[in-house]
């Protein structure tokens, strides 16, 4: 099996798995008074405190959530609702058109059952919002803006976004800057503070973690309304009883990840690199989408011209070689890119899309199976194609 | 797959036998809501999901595939211009001619697979001939009698030798959920089953005149021709009865003028039928008139008839009237055989003038 859907999800750290069935052997709910209770919450505190130091933020920053979706709707729900109205008309989001969709349908929720104006920020054909473009959306915006979302790296095509710039320009204009880093961390450096954004999105289990659990970094000024109301256990922005051993997996996670970046960036960037050449050599007009550079590490997107993306992955997987469509799937049935198409492809080019993505337990050996089945499966994808 | 109970035994058996089986469940609205959120018909979510929990309890991949365009072009057009044109189509044997066995089939062989196998109750045995399942409350050999030479050759149908309530048992057997799940009856792409209703929305409403038959007198109105079908009774709202007071049927739909002609039973007593685009695979074309059985429409009563293939029709004739013989069916012609009657050939019936 060659596994090459790391930004889909990536094997827990053994370490990282230790951590998640100590903390589960034991009891105790963080919100109880007594010793089981005191015990659990310092389990929850001392994850706080590693993945604060971690991403560099203050402990009282890290707000557990359930997953990587929920922080992004906290943010941008949130910080909207709080902001809102605080001076006459104020109620316009501005988003980046390549969001995840836990972002992207967040905004347009608001659009369309809240009333919000939403300024989308093009991308250029790298899939990069262009700092003049949001400095002109803020300029338009006046006061009216709520609250600025772009992601630190594309989930699709691993483009990198100039947040630091993205950033600044908002907090000069008093706006606060949501970024989502679910893709980024471990992969590139983020630190919090470094970073100027008010509010930054990570999740468990893209980085080695487990599923369900993820958090919001969200400045100590920064006003956020819930989205769940209950017991207040988070600063009082979220509510719900606390994972305790996935919180301890998570924070390992995160630690682990955040110390072997640099290591894992070279390491992955050399294997991304011989998979892209070696695919262009076997398939000569495969297309390599996003930046070539400025990308994150395990990240390859490519379109393959006349190729059905979802043909594609059907018959890579008959050969063990799990990969994806890149896009999100609507009952199923693979939905064209909504980040390709902001890039400028056509639909065929969005349909025809694969994106490959290495993590921890990628080697040579997965890089090799794919590239001594991918022209076959090319050649059939094309015949089904062209029917 | 479905999703039903027949199309998960029909994966299960395949891959009992030694295949590489790969599970597909088809994605027919263009809207993912407009079919797919109602609990009746074929497509619903709910479907998919029980589609791909018996292909896990089998153990083979599962994949969507989106064939919504194709469908909405070949099936669901196809469907609303064949009643604008006076006939009556029957949806599943046209998506068993485009979608199933072309579509989706020149798709597979264009990856790498051999056939496609359904859940459809016929039998195809090694002789390459299609017949009768052994269960005849479930034989759905009328349906697939459209398929060409080339499609049988790639298609499989396991169940074939087992009734309803064998697949029934052998699913539960075996694990799947949808052992129980109740057979759907309707057209899939029409969620509340008012055809009706879904033709009026399409085609809008054109009134014209109901006409006896024999009189040419205008009986009444209607507010579009494409709601009747040949050898209806009810729901004509006449203004007075037959003199002799018998019922009244529908006779024929005549769309140029936009008139529904209707008389007395024996008026609908059909023995010459017409039917166009013949397919023959029961064994060489014949050149002369074969002796046989036709059946004119599904789950139809069979009549002994002679059938001729000649100038791209197929005409039978038949020992004993037919009623209710509507343009836009299948004729299909069969063999009686001890094994299960063979398919000789098939034809949608139409009219030569």
């Amino acid at each position: 099996m060659a596994y090459m859907d790391h930004a889909a999800t990536t094997p827990m750290l053994s370490e990282a798995i230790e951590a998640y069935v100590a903390a589960a052997r034991d009891v105790g709910n963080a919100s109880s008074l007594h010793a089981p209770g005191r015990r659990a919450r310092r389990t929850v505190e001392e994850s706080r405190e590693r993945i604060a130091a971690a991403l560099g933020a203050r402990p009282s920053e890290v707000i557990f959530t359930g997953s990587g979706t929920e922080s992004d709707n906290l943010a941008v729900k949130g910080i909207h609702w709080a902001r809102r109205d605080r001076v006459a008309g104020r109620n316009r989001v501005i988003a980046s058109a390549v969001e995840h969709h836990a972002v992207l349908d967040s905004v347009r929720w608001l659009e369309e059952h809240e009333g919000a104006d939403v300024t989308w920020l093009e991308v250029d054909p790298q899939g990069r919002v262009p700092v003049r473009t949001l400095r002109a959306a803020l300029e338009a915006a006046g006061d009216q803006a709520t609250v600025v979302t772009a992601m630190w790296a594309n989930n699709e095509v691993g483009t990198l976004q100039p947040v630091a710039a993205l950033a600044a320009l908002a907090g000069e204009a008093g706006v606060p800057f949501h970024t989502d880093a679910v893709q980024a961390v471990g992969q590139v450096p983020v630190d919090f503070a470094a970073s100027g954004a008010a509010a930054l999105t990570i999740s468990g289990h893209k980085l080695g973690g487990p599923a369900g659990v993820g958090a919001l970094l969200l400045g100590r000024d920064v006003a956020c309304t819930p989205l769940l109301h209950g017991g207040g256990q988070e600063r009082d922005v979220r509510s719900g009883t606390l994972d305790v051993p996935a919180i301890a997996a998570f924070a390992v996670a995160v630690e682990t990840a955040v110390k072997t970046q640099q290591e894992t960036a070279a390491r992955l960037t050399a294997l991304r690199d011989a998979l892209v050449s070696r695919v262009r050599d076997a398939v000569p007009d495969a297309i390599y989408n996003g930046d070539p550079t400025d990308r994150l590490p395990g990240n390859a997107h490519l379109s393959f011209p006349g190729c059905e993306g979802d043909a594609l992955l059907l018959l890579l997987d008959a050969q063990d070689i799990a990969c994806s469509t890149g896009s999100a799937c609507s009952a199923g049935v693979a939905q064209p890119s909504h980040v390709l198409l902001a890039m400028g492809a056509d639909d065929d080019r969005a349909r025809s899309s694969l994106r490959f993505t290495l993590g921890h337990t990628s080697t040579r050996a997965d890089v090799d199976a794919l590239v001594a089945a991918l022209p076959g499966a090319v050649e059939r994808a094309r015949r089904a194609a062209a029917r | 797959m479905s999703g039903g109970v027949d199309s998960a035994v029909a994966a299960a058996r395949a891959a009992d036998a030694g295949h590489d089986v790969t599970g597909v469940h088809l994605a027919l609205a263009r809207n993912l809501q407009t079919y797919r959120s109602g609990a009746r018909g074929c497509c619903t979510l709910e479907d998919a999901r029980d589609a791909r929990r018996a292909a896990d309890v089998i153990g083979i991949p599962f994949y969507v595939w989106d064939m919504a365009d194709r469908f909405h072009e070949d099936v669901v057009d196809d469907f609303v211009a064949e009643y604008a044109a006076g006939r009556t189509p029957n949806p599943c044997l046209r998506c068993n001619e485009k979608i199933k066995f072309a579509a989706v089939l020149d798709r597979a062989v264009a990856l790498g697979f051999d056939a496609v196998v359904t859940g459809h109750h016929a039998r195809l045995g090694a002789d390459g001939l299609l017949r009768r399942s052994v269960d005849p409350a479930k034989d759905q050999s009328y349906v697939l009698a459209v398929l060409r030479r080339d499609q049988l050759d790639r298609s499989v149908f396991p169940l074939g030798d087992s009734t309803k309530a064998q697949v029934r048992a052998e699913a539960a057997e075996r694990g799947l959920a949808v052992a129980e799940k109740p057979d759907s009856h309707d057209i899939c792409f029409i969620a509340d089953g008012d055809t009706r209703r879904f033709l009026a929305e399409r085609l809008g409403e054109t009134p014209g005149d109901i006409v006896d038959a024999r009189t040419g007198a205008v009986l009444g109105s209607h507010s579009g021709a494409y709601a009747y079908t040949v050898g209806q009774r009810r729901g004509l709202a006449l203004r007075e009865p037959a003199p002799d007071g018998r019922p009244r049927y529908v006779l024929s739909i005549t769309p140029v003028t936009n008139t529904v002609t209707v008389g007395p039973a024996g008026m609908l007593d059909v023995t010459d039928v017409a039917a166009d685009r013949p397919v023959w695979t029961g064994g060489p074309e014949p050149d002369g008139p074969v002796e046989c059985e036709v059946q004119l429409r599904a789950h139809g009563e069979v009549v002994p008839a002679t059938v001729e293939l000649t100038g791209g029709w197929m005409l039978a004739s038949l020992r004993r009237p037919a009623r209710g013989v509507a343009a836009g069916q299948a004729l299909v012609a069969y063999r009686p055989d001890p094994a299960g009657d063979v398919v000789l050939g098939s034809a949608t019936i139409g009219s030569r003038d």
